[in-house]
């Protein structure tokens, strides 16, 4: 690595260390993290927010029950899926459609809708091939939003649960979808968007232009002159910025945020990781701002620094170094003051190698699933990188709210090892961890492996003859594509054709099961710890802010993940590497 | 159930606010803001010769001729289709790829007069994550460079610094890495004449 990616990670490090913070206590502020439940902006957004609220017929100063907070969620998330499935379904006879982009097939929209209401944003077509401008502002970037948005309430309701004591209610679901949208996503999408129109990333409604290209003796593969391209147009920042921030990930265009008009220079290169990593760390911080303890926040941001930063590293070096099989073949791959070198198939010279592992680590860290580069191409450990990453549950930082939900469970499951071994009743933030919170913590741990394990395997066993490459790598290939699907993550190992109706089908249940079967488990557990008394901290209460109870931590990630997948892993990159 | 029910109310008319929230008004705000502010680059940073429209600053092109720089091998595509985005998705062993490399190193020494000893830059050889990248590697331009200037019949100083011309460096010197614009590049070698 040049000293220059070395910079540029440091300045990544120290935008965030300046911003996160701030972005942080706001956001606590907005779910009333202040006495008086005023926040920021208050003068302006109250009254918007208060004839939204007229419109829904709902009272925001009601609070509603665990069980009515998860209705009101799968009702919201029901109603954005059959939305979206209308909209694929009939896109091809609606209007703003200059490319004439048909309907989708039944199954196909099922996934599509599927996927972008749940925040994973997989996507078995080329987006510049099969969607229409209407669909891509109606459909996709409004659930963009929502889907980050529900995901932010859920951890909200999940902290006001670990806050509260001898309550039953977490707060109001439309209230807090509102507020996640009206004074979070939506401000900090309009910022994002125009910084990446004035970069080069396109905004407009334009069909496709067509250019007659400079080198005017171009044929196609039958000799006949080919000297037009056609320029692909759309609104593309303002959704751009909103799958960054809302850890969507689903691309405008096919090549995602490799496509020069998603991704232009190295400056929005930077600002698309910084906008991924930007809320999941910050809710971290509104975390601690409201449980009113920061050395819990500062904990948990050390711990998924600190798993982040090793993946990064690893995928960065890994494909920095190159494939030895193309040295062999003489390809200079090396890094020289005239190339940035490493194994760039699949990757832009504008990014670099370095720069892919990064982007790779944070997109799979974060539960976005945007990529900069094509992970089928990575190395083998390069490629095993980021797929470790997502089976880790997505904790590092994790989705926009999901990933501090996914992390709080993870806590949780470590003091209640932590009290198995010393014989005491576990707790976490004074609250005592019994039966029944470990049940739904267990079940929240095995939805992602069974969504991810049992469809792999599936997929392997009965259709043995869809496509994916020879040996190894298409192991790879299968279990990369379901980690995606099962931790609503959305990048893909992208060789393998995943339209077909056992793909779009199953990927679509995986990815079902992979976001409710946990957010419902954390609403629940949040409602159970709203109930119970706050006990006070004695000399036998295990501390949760220190370096052992961060080591024991990231050691429960690490066991959890490595227990359930390491005999897949073994069988896909390990064996692909070592095959070399 | 009966709460669920209860809730269809204020989800069917959340889902129509919200669309018409963040599917319209957003949108089309983002759109009047970068049409008015950032005319060019809102639509897409096109690069016009005599009033055609001849590509985009951004968006990679074929080129075969020997008088142009080449860009790098795209899987978009026939080859740099903008309305096709795509990488190869090969594997790192996949051996159709591996084929493919050792072809594209054959032809590229052929194509440059170049001896069976020359280590061939790796991103001459290898498809781009977009299919559409518009730059190459300095090393790679200029080991292009005699080609151009004898086919051009140009000095091969001038070529080599028409390639410093328009090597776009990192963003804010960090950001990135540094790259030829071959679109770029070859609109300023047809100006040469």
């Amino acid at each position: 690595m040049s000293w220059q990616n070395v910079l540029q990670f440091a300045a990544l490090a120290l935008l965030l260390a300046v911003t996160v913070p701030l972005l942080g206590r706001y956001i606590a502020n907005v779910f009333g993290a202040r006495a008086d439940g005023s926040a920021p902006g208050d003068r302006f957004f109250n009254p918007i927010e208060r004839v939204i609220y007229r419109i829904f017929g709902v009272d925001p100063k009601r609070e509603q029950r665990w069980n009515v907070y998860a209705a009101s969620m799968m009702a919201f998330t029901l109603l954005s899926l059959l939305s979206l499935y209308v909209l694929l379904r009939t896109q091809g006879s609606l209007p703003f459609n200059p490319t004439d982009r048909e309907s989708l097939t039944p199954t196909g929209a099922f996934n599509a809708a599927v996927s972008f209401t749940t925040n994973t944003n997989w996507q078995w077509f080329s987006g510049e091939v099969s969607i229409s401008h209407l669909t891509q502002m109606l459909g996709l970037a409004v659930q963009n939003f929502t889907s980050a948005a529900v995901g932010l309430a859920i951890v909200i309701a999940l902290i006001r649960g670990i806050t509260r004591s001898g309550s039953r209610n977490l707060g109001n679901f439309w209230v807090d979808l509102t507020r996640g949208i009206v004074r979070v996503l939506l401000p900090l999408a309009l910022v994002g968007t125009v910084v990446l129109i004035s970069q080069g990333v396109v905004q407009n409604f334009n069909g496709h232009t067509t250019a007659t290209t400079i080198d005017a003796t171009n044929t196609d593969a039958d000799g006949n002159p080919a000297t037009t391209q056609l320029i692909p147009g759309g609104p593309v920042a303002s959704q751009e910025a909103i799958k960054e921030l809302g850890t969507n990930g689903g691309g405008y265009y096919n090549a995602n945020s490799s496509h020069p008009f998603e991704n232009t220079n190295g400056f929005t290169d930077f600002m698309e990781i910084y906008m991924l990593l930007l809320i999941p760390l910050s809710l971290v911080v509104t975390f601690g701002c409201m449980v009113r303890d920061k050395r819990q926040s500062r904990l948990l941001i050390a711990v998924m620094a600190g798993i982040l930063i090793v993946f990064a590293g690893v995928a960065s070096l890994a494909e920095q170094n190159g494939n030895s099989k193309l040295t062999e073949l003489q390809v200079d791959q090396s890094l020289s003051t005239t190339q940035s070198g490493g194994n760039m198939e699949g990757k832009e010279v504008r990014f670099g190698a370095a720069a892919c592992g990064v982007f790779a680590a944070s997109t799979t860290g974060t539960s976005t699933g945007a990529v900069n580069c094509m992970h089928d191409s990575f190395t083998a450990f390069g490629g095993m990188a980021p797929m470790l990453h997502m089976m880790l549950g997505e904790i590092s930082p994790g989705g926009v709210g999901v990933g501090l939900s996914g992390v709080l469970i993870m806590a949780l499951l470590s003091v209640f090892i932590a009290g198995l071994m010393v014989g005491r009743t576990p707790e976490y933030l004074g609250k005592k961890i019994q039966a029944s919170e470990m049940k739904l913590v267990t079940l929240y741990i095995l939805a992602m492996p069974f969504a991810l394990l049992t469809f792999a395997a599936a997929a392997i066993v009965l259709r043995g003859a869809t496509t994916y490459q020879a040996g190894p790598h298409g192991l790879s290939e299968v279990l990369y594509n379901y980690a995606s699907t099962a931790n609503n993550n959305g990048s893909a190992f992208a060789y393998q054709g995943t339209g077909t109706q056992w793909y779009t089908v199953s990927q679509g249940v995986s990815m079902l099961m992979g976001r409710f079967f946990t957010i419902i488990p954390v609403l629940a557990i949040g409602g159970s710890l709203a109930a119970k008394p706050k006990v006070p901290a004695t000399s036998g209460t295990m501390p949760t802010h220190n370096p052992l109870f961060g080591f024991l931590l990231a050691g429960v990630i690490a066991i959890v993940a490595g227990l359930t997948f390491f005999p897949a892993l073994a069988l896909g990159p390990i064996l692909e590497h070592l095959s070399l | 159930m009966r709460a669920f029910i209860r809730q269809l109310k204020p989800a069917i008319i959340s889902v129509i606010v919200f669309t018409v929230l963040l599917g319209g008004v957003y949108p089309l705000v983002a759109t009047a803001i970068g049409q008015v502010a950032f005319n060019d680059e809102a639509n897409g940073s096109l690069i016009r010769r005599d009033g055609v429209v001849v590509g985009s600053e951004l968006i990679g092109q074929t080129f075969t001729a020997p008088e142009y720089f080449h860009s790098r091998p795209s899987a978009a595509g026939a080859g740099y289709d903008g309305s096709a985005s795509s990488g190869s998705n090969y594997g790192p062993q996949n051996p159709d790829f591996l084929a493919a490399v050792a072809e594209r190193v054959a032809a590229y020494r052929e194509e440059n007069g170049l001896s069976g000893d020359v280590s061939v830059p790796v991103d001459a050889v290898t498809a781009s994550a977009s299919g559409l990248d518009p730059h190459i590697s300095v090393a790679n331009a200029r080991l292009q460079a005699a080609r151009v200037a004898q086919a051009r019949g140009l000095t091969l100083a001038v070529v080599m610094g028409l390639i410093d011309d328009h090597t776009d460096g990192r963003s804010l010197g960090v950001l990135g890495e540094p790259g030829v614009n071959v679109v770029l590049l070859n609109l300023a070698l047809d100006e040469q004449g």
